[in-house]
């Protein structure tokens, strides 16, 4: 048991990230937007939160920076697409592939700068217990609050008002503009939400993860996460224990590199050949059970007439 | 009389001026972005997109930068239009650029026309069948094929990794993660004494033609076209929407397999771990540049490629990351879709009679 304990830690970290971008990601979808551009967002909202909070020894500054980032990136793609309605693939993919570049090029500065993690939960007595005391007491904020979101999210999509109204946007944009529902300022508010989660999820890697900055550290979690939305099926629980498989998976291939002289690139491979094989027997089961269902109105345009 | 915003009809006016602004606004927003960041924005804008105009060796470098752009944009322009996301293009030339390594090293002592012939159908060949999974997936049980293609170019990278780091790192190569270098009669001729010009970027020319022919003048080509455009009409029509997911994974695997054979046999020589800047990904945005149309897209390769090379120049230059190229391509997609989006809207007045206008 006291051997697990480091290793149940790590997957809680490795998850983190993902829980975080995906329910953002998740209440996107749910009302009907596919933004294919959470890696762009992860990027600037780590890069954003990693140098505030180094110029300004602040981990709130940093975070709310980083929140503020990936709104800013999220805008910019809710404007494109739901204003303007642009093509919502291009310009998920123009989001990410620009916010790579827009990182890279501002956080040019701080590569290689030390700064310090998020501080860890500290309750007196609770915090040392051996085994409870490292998996529950001693995570940072970003760790409780990702998980605290996910029973909020449930209770907001299937107990709440605008819950069901942004769910009825996803399903049926014209159904629920007929309704009187302001479609477009709904989507808008689902993706500036996306936004301000994938940009903590980014966060939490620069700040807590590895605590540091360098281009392109998300090294394709936001691509995970947007699997990850689809393994979960749309739903908020199967999204935690998702995000704790993927992240398994991921430390498992960290410490089995090398194992039994099979090459490590194996092993990394993981998580990818994980994820198509999920979104294929959740695809082969869609057909046949509503409950997997996409929301009908993904990734279709709406514009408003009359 | 209130005023109404609706959509006008899309016009060849606003397919060609769309681009232009988008590069206009471009290169407007890299000023004031270069400025706020504290460099010298007209140099740095002269690093980016004239420098690289001036020397001769940078132009042909243009044509091998732009060539495998343009390949695969073209492949991928035919998904996009029947709405198939074939994001993996960068995973597909991975596996043809090891495809066409493969057979290099397999006849590494040999000498013969026929390598070069081979290694190049082996490498359309690879990027098929790497492209016919998600296409498979898709097709038998309708699996979203954006991220499966790309979950396969994690894959298919990693194998490239796994390649170089173990059984076919070059043996004299004091421990480099490389392969040999290919032997003479697997490496493709320079077109121009002095430059990395090579024949693949005449048969990307060739392919655009081709594929613009297809597309605008052949039975194919409308059939792919009204998939996208109104799959239920295409159903009736009998036109088959799985037979066309296939056609566009295989073509746009294709091309960007054979695209990953011209940069193996090409300017680099051999396999390493990273065979390219991420063109495969960069591929898409020279796609909607260029409109889906084969034609467009070799415009918008060149400049893409000019991006590329810029951004080298920035980078010894200035100092600037590598990777500040992707803010340029980036803004030039979000430019393009913003303002064939505002170019679209037409303002009218409406007569207030009943409240309700009729949308024309």
């Amino acid at each position: 048991m006291e051997l697990a304990v480091p290793i149940i830690v790590a997957i809680i970290s490795a998850a983190t990230p993902l829980l975080l971008a995906a329910s953002g990601e998740l209440v996107v979808e749910r009302a009907g937007v596919l933004n294919l551009g959470i890696e762009g967002m992860m990027l600037m909202g780590a890069m954003a939160g990693f140098a505030v909070t180094l110029l300004t020894g602040s981990h709130i500054a940093g975070l709310a920076a980083a929140a503020a980032a990936g709104m800013a990136m999220a805008l910019v793609f809710a404007f494109l697409t739901l204003t303007l309605s642009a093509n919502q693939v291009a310009s998920g993919l123009a989001l990410t592939i620009f916010g790579i570049g827009l990182s890279a090029l501002i956080g040019s500065a701080y590569v290689g700068q030390p700064v310090a993690a998020l501080p860890k939960l500290d309750v007196a007595g609770l915090s040392d217990l051996p085994v409870i005391g490292p998996l529950l007491f001693r995570h940072d904020f970003l760790i409780y609050f990702s998980i605290a979101m996910v029973p909020v999210l449930w209770w907001y999509l299937n107990r709440t008002r605008a819950g069901l109204r942004l769910r009825a946007v996803g399903e049926s944009a014209e159904a629920a503009h007929a309704l009187g529902h302001p479609v477009i300022a709904i989507r808008y508010g689902a993706c500036l939400f996306g936004g301000l989660m994938a940009g903590l999820g980014g966060a939490f890697l620069s700040l807590s993860y590895t605590p540091m900055w360098a281009e392109s550290m998300t090294a394709g979690r936001g691509w995970i996460a947007l699997a990850l939305v689809v393994f979960a099926a749309w739903r908020p629980w199967r999204l935690l224990v998702g995000a704790y498989l993927f992240g398994g998976v991921g430390i498992f291939q960290l410490h089995a590199q090398g194992a039994w002289g099979l090459p490590s690139e194996l092993f990394s491979m993981l998580p990818y050949v994980a994820t198509i094989l999920v979104l294929t027997v959740i695809s082969a089961g869609a057909a046949r059970s509503r409950t997997f269902g996409a929301p009908a109105a993904l990734g279709r345009p709406f514009r408003p007439s009359g | 009389m209130p005023l109404r915003i609706d959509r006008r009809p899309d016009s060849t006016a606003i397919r060609v001026a769309a681009p232009l602004l988008a590069v206009l606004l471009t290169v407007g927003t890299g000023f004031l972005l270069f400025m706020a960041l504290g460099l010298n924005p007209a140099d740095t804008l002269y690093q980016f997109l004239i420098a690289p105009l001036l020397t001769f060796y940078s132009l042909t470098e243009l044509g091998v930068k732009a060539a495998p752009l343009a390949l695969i944009a073209c492949g991928l322009a035919v998904g996009f239009r029947a709405n198939v996301w074939n994001i993996g293009a960068e995973g597909q030339l991975t596996i043809g650029a090891i495809a066409a390594g493969g057979v290099a090293l397999a006849f590494w002592n040999e000498i013969g026309w026929w390598i070069l012939p081979l290694m190049l159908l082996a490498s359309i060949l690879g990027g098929m069948a790497w492209a016919s999974i998600p296409a498979f997936l898709k097709t038998r049980f309708g699996v979203n094929e954006i991220l499966t293609s790309l979950m396969l170019t994690y894959i298919a990278l990693l194998i490239l990794q796994m390649l170089v780091f173990g059984p076919w790192k070059d043996p004299d190569g004091f421990n480099f993660p490389q392969t040999r270098l290919f032997s003479d009669a697997a490496l493709l001729p320079v077109l121009q004494e002095g430059s990395r010009l090579h024949p693949g970027a005449i048969v990307a020319v060739l392919v655009a033609l081709v594929a613009w022919f297809v597309m605008a003048r052949t039975v194919i080509g409308f059939q792919i076209g009204i998939v996208g455009d109104a799959p239920r009409a295409a159903r009736y029509a009998g036109f088959d929407a799985r037979r066309t997911t296939w056609l566009a994974f295989l073509v746009g695997g294709g091309a960007a397999g054979l695209a990953g054979a011209f940069e193996v046999a090409g300017p680099i020589g051999q396999l390493v771990p990273t065979l390219t800047p991420g063109y495969g990904f960069t591929a898409i945005i020279v796609a909607f540049l260029g409109r889906l149309n084969p034609l467009g897209i070799v415009a918008a390769a060149l400049l893409m490629a000019l991006t590329y090379i810029g951004g080298e120049n920035a980078q010894i230059v200035s100092g600037l990351p590598q990777a500040a190229t992707g803010v340029f391509q980036g803004m030039l997609l979000f430019y393009l879709l913003a303002a064939d989006g505002l170019l679209r809207l037409r303002i009218r007045r409406v007569p207030a009679t009943n409240g309700k206008a009729v949308t024309p």
